[in-house]
């Protein structure tokens, strides 16, 4: 995954993020609107209320004071006006927040949804470049990331309206006391920007190596079976340790820098408190000043003090803001879209399947390209059976991703009933042909929904599919039948079981070409004939399509095509590929050719070679 | 799920004496947090004074400087002034070194139970038992312990200042006044226990949150996981509709939740602002009749915000709170979970190197909370026989190989190892010489050749004897010699050197720039050249090609000749050439024998025979037509069925 790094300068980071809140603020104006007017009463009612205090104190407290007498219209009006502010500060408070939060959440909320829809559209060469655990974080923690900024916004848009109010009412009260405190304030906010500076790239840091624990925990527990037999829990919790305790030194690194600012910060209203009171006594002793202009400075202070920090969160925010939005917008902004035209497929019963001089080259995610396909040539007649035959890794599967459109060639085409699947529209090669894949993916859903998944079919054709691939006797014994539900967080399935429903999920849908790419490998072998007996008696008249190695499987077919390293090197009958191709003959008849060399072997050096008194102490353990 | 129960509301007494259980056991496990805490929190109570220092200086500034009877008084002030800069500078400094003091101690701790939850969770059988818990269990070693962490980050020490400002400033606005202390008090007294109802109310929308970005993250790895299949049936828009739906739940949940974190925290707001208005109220009538005095109330206002503030701050630490001890519950709850395949270590039996034989004696075994899946196995694998293990699936097999590879134990009976019990031999002795193949071969996200040193590299640094041996022909850990030696023993250098870059090529996340097939060759080569007494394969090569996984059968014969080798494989062709076949049913071993008896004897073996050789026969039959190799095979695949 690529590091959190942090953006090169301070001004680019600025100005970049405030382009992500200009964005933010045009997607949600009026909660916004409502967030940061709710700030403003805040900001307005909190400096407000030292101010309030202060003149209170000048006209009521002083002079009631020293005359010890009061009147009930004086309390009414002193304790009234405050209680009045307190109201509608605290909603203001609650304005802000509760429509803050709306902000963050409904913005989090549209781009959660704008990068998925980009999930499902990008084209699959897309995604196979792209890890899972990092389309997973741009979709979760990197738009999380990118609009968690908006929450602070409104408070700190508030705090600006509350030092305004506070300036005026700190230099109103008395010049000289108010540029003590407004020399405070700007402090206090540079300290702050500096923290953030410092403290920026070891949050960075901090971030970046809980993903590495992250990614070293699931790595290992994925592996779990590995480490576990290869005896390798020890290597591993130094490994995970390692990096532990680098994320240790770098959340120290964070707390010790917040420690150190933190009293910095707090101390310095209380110093220019402390000078208020110094310079306000030597004013009142020269007579520019009264208590009332000294106590309202103060108090003012402290008041605003804590708040102005808000403005360095969103600072502190606006790095992980613009590093969050690079990531989201890289799904946004990725071209290359798999693009369909208008073109739809007339015809009814089994499909025409024709491939011309097709070639496909995988890419890594560094955009280096290795060849996997060379020229492929293929023609398969409606209703026939297809056999695609090849050694491990020769490009058999990548051929059967084609078939369906998975991938686009990235040379010559793929017909179907003599259309380019380039050129047909949306939905029309799904409608015609099914895949089922290696290693079935079942989502999290009911077996019905598994299905169907979400298709109008009715209990009885998914039970007829069902019953074809096989597997409607461990559905029917499942807890709620149909309705016992998948995935993670349900029922867990064999991974014979998987592929049943993943065969169930296509035969359901009658196709005109079905696609099987070695999908029955985790079936016993009985099952399996069955599953196959099953397809073929039940008359389908589909074309199809299957990548194999079992002889019982390649019985079926018409044709059978040998591919070997990318290239279709023999085509035929099986009877004609054992005839004339050697490659071919070797591969399928590995398992005969190995059976009888074996018996050969015993016969010539018969069975006292292995000991049968080893055998016998076998079957006494057993019995 | 632990994860919403341990959040969910419940009985409050309940929880908080469970929360105060879970501090106790927590601190327990991570002695470096403790150690030094007394000093810590002296430091930090001394910091906590500083706070005071404003409005003791205010209130002694109006009455004894300003409103003096003599008149002002700058320089008392300034004396004053200085005196109380001095106690900032010496508060401000604890406040440093507590804050110091407290981030090096949590964070070592911190770093050490992630470390320890780690360790246990590989000790856990769920693991390889449960692959659907396991990203539940990464979080437990991440996000969980992060919460404890940023609690300690931003609200640790702020709970243990606040509660000193508390009580400080209390004390002090007793001393000025104590009907009004008492007024303070009996406006904040209830918005305490109201505070408490609505923080219920407030930790349970938060589980609810919690509970739908779980979901939101399930259908978004849907999305992404499930790519192929999604676009395999064009079922992208019902995708989306239920993303959609998931997203919505997610931000509908976390809104609510806001919004009551907002009432909440405003009814705070307003509580301290009316508590201001009351103060001014009954101090200026105490004032009058002569109780009180200005300065006094002016210094009584500060400390009220003194007061306010943690008030204010407290909901959201408590908030951090709860998050951080459902987080350490539920890093604890793992720790308690008993390791079920622990390592006896030092206690442990160390078994010599050579041939290894395994017995099962009445062994039963069932998945927790499910039928017995081994039923009285009684098995006895003599050594260095090729052992075949045949059966249905879901008959039993791979939970054999789980359990004669220690991956779990058996829930009754025993396993033994050379005479010796499983669970009494050392961890680091089991694990070098008995080696399991799964049949998904895991693989890092870096070289083939460093995915195949993987099983080999750390048991060189543990063993300075075994490096000090092989110190003449190996350099470094991942020793080019070594693996290429062990592709070439397995017949498998063509293969590796036809990659993109040979053994340099990178083979990416999971591997998944190899196919299923090539995966396997890797988990075999990564096994054989981790050079084990006993190797036990398990379907180890379901996605390879025949002649790939024949020529591999015999290339691993004769490489591992003198060893036990166990494969479990529902291709027949494996059984042919073992030694001796372990033919399983339901949960029981039916029969035992070499091939060739075992066709003549048992139904269930011909059975599964029958299904293979119904397999192979067309490659039979088409053999008589394609001559010399072909009629080999031929011979081969009928021959079972002559000898008895």
């Amino acid at each position: 995954m690529p590091a959190d790094d942090l953006p090169a300068t301070g001004a680019d980071t600025l100005r970049r993020g405030l382009r992500v809140l200009g964005r933010g603020i045009r997607d949600e104006p009026r909660m916004f609107a409502l967030a940061v007017a709710g700030a403003a009463v805040y900001g307005a009612g909190t400096a407000g209320s030292g101010w309030i205090l202060g003149r209170l104190t000048q006209s009521v407290l002083a002079p009631v004071f020293a005359a010890r007498r009061i009147t009930p219209g004086q309390l009414a009006v002193t304790t009234g006006v405050l209680a009045l502010v307190a109201l509608l500060t605290s909603i203001g408070v609650a304005c802000r927040r509760a429509a803050g939060g709306a902000v963050t959440y409904r913005l989090q909320a549209r781009y959660r949804r704008a990068v998925t829809r980009q999930y499902l559209r990008l084209p699959l060469t897309w995604h196979h470049r792209h890890p899972a655990g990092q389309l997973l974080s741009n979709a979760n923690a990197d738009v999380e990331a990118t609009w968690q900024v908006m929450a602070p916004l409104p408070m700190a848009l508030g705090v600006l309206v509350m030092l305004v109010v506070a300036a005026v009412a700190m230099v109103e009260a008395d010049p000289v006391l108010g540029a003590v405190g407004l020399l405070v304030l700007p402090a206090v906010f540079a300290v702050n920007v500096v923290f953030q500076r410092l403290v920026a790239p070891h949050v960075a840091r901090a971030q970046q190596l809980r993903a590495a624990v992250s990614g070293v925990a699931h790595e290992s527990f994925e592996g779990a079976v590995v480490v576990k037999t290869l005896g390798r829990e020890a290597a591993e919790t130094e490994r995970f340790g390692a990096v532990a305790d680098e994320l240790r030194d770098a959340n120290v690194a964070v707390g010790t820098t917040r420690g150190l600012f933190d009293p910095v910060q707090e101390g310095l209203p209380v110093l220019g408190t402390l000078v208020v009171l110094a310079v306000g006594t030597w004013r009142i002793a020269a007579g520019a000043a009264t208590t009332a202009d000294v106590v309202q400075v103060a108090y003012l202070l402290v008041l605003v003090s804590f708040p102005v920090r808000a403005l360095g969160w969103v600072l502190a925010e606006l790095p992980r803001c613009v590093v969050g939005w690079e990531r989201v917008s890289a799904v946004l902004d990725a071209r290359g879209e798999m693009r369909y035209a208008d073109a739809r497929l007339g015809r009814t019963g089994a499909a025409e399947l024709e491939l011309r001089g097709v070639d496909y080259a995988h890419e890594g995610a560094d955009g280096e390209r290795f060849p996997v396909l060379h020229d492929v040539w293929l023609n398969v007649r409606p209703g026939t059976t297809v056999a695609v035959v090849g050694p491990t890794g020769a490009g058999k599967s990548t051929l059967a991703g084609l078939l369906v459109r998975l991938v686009d060639p990235t040379r010559g085409r793929v017909l179907l009933d003599g259309v380019d699947l380039r050129a047909l529209r949306r939905g029309e090669v799904a409608a015609a042909a099914a895949l089922v894949p290696q290693s079935a993916f079942v989502f999290d859903d009911t077996v019905r929904g598994n299905v169907t998944l979400g298709a109008e079919i009715d209990d009885d054709a998914v039970r007829r599919a069902l019953a074809l691939a096989r597997a409607e006797d461990f559905v029917t014994a499942l807890p709620e039948g149909l309705d016992t539900r998948l995935g993670e967080r349900g029922t867990s399935l064999s991974g014979g079981q998987r592929q049943r429903i993943a065969l169930a999920r296509a035969l359901v849908r009658r196709p005109r070409l079905l696609v099987l790419d070695d999908a029955t490998s985790a079936v016993d072998p009985h099952v399996e004939a069955r599953i196959l007996a099953g397809l073929r008696s039940a008359g389908r008249g589909g074309t199809v399509v299957v990548v194999a190695y079992r002889m019982a499987t390649i019985a079926l077919a018409d044709e059978v095509v040998f591919v070997e390293r990318g290239r279709v090197a023999g085509r035929g009958s099986h009877e004609q590929l054992m005839r004339v191709n050697e490659g071919y003959r070797r591969l399928v008849t590995a398992y005969g050719r190995d059976a009888a060399e074996r018996e050969r072997a015993h016969g010539v050096v018969g069975a006292d070679a292995r000991g049968e008194g080893t055998t016998d102490d076998v079957e006494q353990g057993a019995a | 799920m632990s994860a919403t129960s341990a959040i969910a509301p419940g009985n409050g007494s309940g929880r908080r004496d469970g929360a105060w259980a879970v501090l106790r056991r927590g601190l327990a496990l991570t002695p470096q947090i403790t150690s030094g805490l007394g000093v810590t929190l002296l430091v930090a109570l001394v910091s906590t004074t500083g706070r005071v220092l404003v409005p003791i200086t205010v209130q002694q500034t109006i009455d004894e400087g300003i409103r003096a009877p003599g008149g002002p008084r700058p320089g008392l002030v300034l004396v004053l002034c200085a005196v109380a800069a001095v106690g900032l500078a010496v508060t401000a400094t604890c406040a440093y070194v507590a804050n110091r003091r407290i981030f090096r101690s949590t964070e070592a701790g911190l770093a050490s139970l992630r470390s320890l939850a780690f360790r246990h969770i590989h000790d856990l059988s769920t693991l390889s038992q449960n692959t659907e818990r396991r990203g539940a269990l990464v979080a437990r070693v991440t996000t969980d312990v992060d919460t404890i962490s940023t609690f300690v980050q931003w609200g640790g020490l702020l709970l243990v200042t606040s509660t000193g400002q508390l009580l400080v400033a209390t004390v002090l606005m007793a001393v000025y006044s104590w009907p009004l202390t008492l007024l303070v008090w009996g406006c904040f007294l209830p918005l305490f226990g109201g505070f408490r109802v609505l923080q219920r109310r407030v930790s349970a929308a938060y589980g609810l949150v919690r509970q739908r970005i779980g979901e939101t993250l399930g259908a978004i790895s849907e999305s992404v996981v499930g790519a192929d299949t999604i676009r395999a049936y064009a079922v992208e828009e019902r995708t989306q509709t239920r993303l959609d739906a998931t997203v919505a739940a997610h931000a509908g949940a976390a809104i609510r939740a806001q919004t009551t974190v907002a009432l909440v925290f405003s009814g705070g707001v307003l509580v301290s602002g009316l508590v201001v208005a009351a103060v001014v109220g009954l101090g200026t009538a105490l004032g009058v009749a002569g109780h009180l005095t200005l300065g006094q109330l002016v210094a009584f206002l500060f400390l009220v915000q003194l007061f306010t503030g943690p008030v204010q701050i407290g909901t959201e630490v408590l908030n951090e709170l709860q998050n951080a001890a459902a987080g350490w519950r539920r890093v604890l709850a793992v720790l308690d979970t008993p390791a079920d395949v622990a390592d006896p270590a030092e206690c442990g039996v160390v078994l010599p190197r050579g041939p290894i034989s395994v017995r099962f004696e009445h062994v039963w075994f069932a998945y927790p909370g499910g039928p017995p899946v081994l039923r009285g196995v009684d098995l006895e694998l003599p050594a260095r026989a090729r052992i075949a293990v045949v059966g249905e699936t879901g008959s039993g097999k791979t939970t054999l190989a789980k359990l004669l590879t220690r991956l779990m134990d058996p829930t009754c009976g025993r396993v033994l190892v050379d005479g010796a019990d499983l669970r009494e031999v050392r961890f680091s002795s089991l694990r070098e010489r008995v080696v399991l193949v799964p049949q998904e071969g895991f693989l890092l996200d870096d070289t083939l050749r460093a995915n195949i040193a993987w099983g080999r590299d750390h048991r060189r640094r543990q063993e300075p004897a075994a490096r000090a041996r092989q110190e003449p022909t190996t350099r470094g850990r991942d020793d080019p010699s070594e693996v290429t030696r062990a592709l070439a023993d397995l017949a498998l250098l063509d293969w590796a050197e036809r990659l993109p870059h040979g053994l340099d090529t990178q083979v990416g996340q999971g591997g998944e720039a190899l196919s299923a097939g090539e995966r396997q060759l890797v988990a075999l080569a990564r096994a054989y050249l981790a050079d084990p007494d006993l190797l036990v394969l398990d379907e180890a090569t379901s996605a390879v090609d025949p002649a790939t996984e024949v020529r591999l059968a015999r290339a691993l014969e004769g490489a591992t000749r003198g060893r036990t080798s166990v494969a479990i494989a529902h291709r027949l062709s494996t059984a042919e050439a073992a030694d001796v076949v372990v033919v399983v049913e339901a949960g029981q071993i039916v029969d035992v024998g070499p091939h060739r008896a075992l066709l003549g004897r048992s139904p269930v073996y011909q059975r599964l025979h029958a299904g293979w050789t119904a397999q192979q026969r067309s490659a039979a039959m088409a053999g008589t037509v394609a001559g010399d190799v072909a009629a080999r095979a031929g011979s081969g695949a009928t021959g079972g069925r002559i000898d008895p």
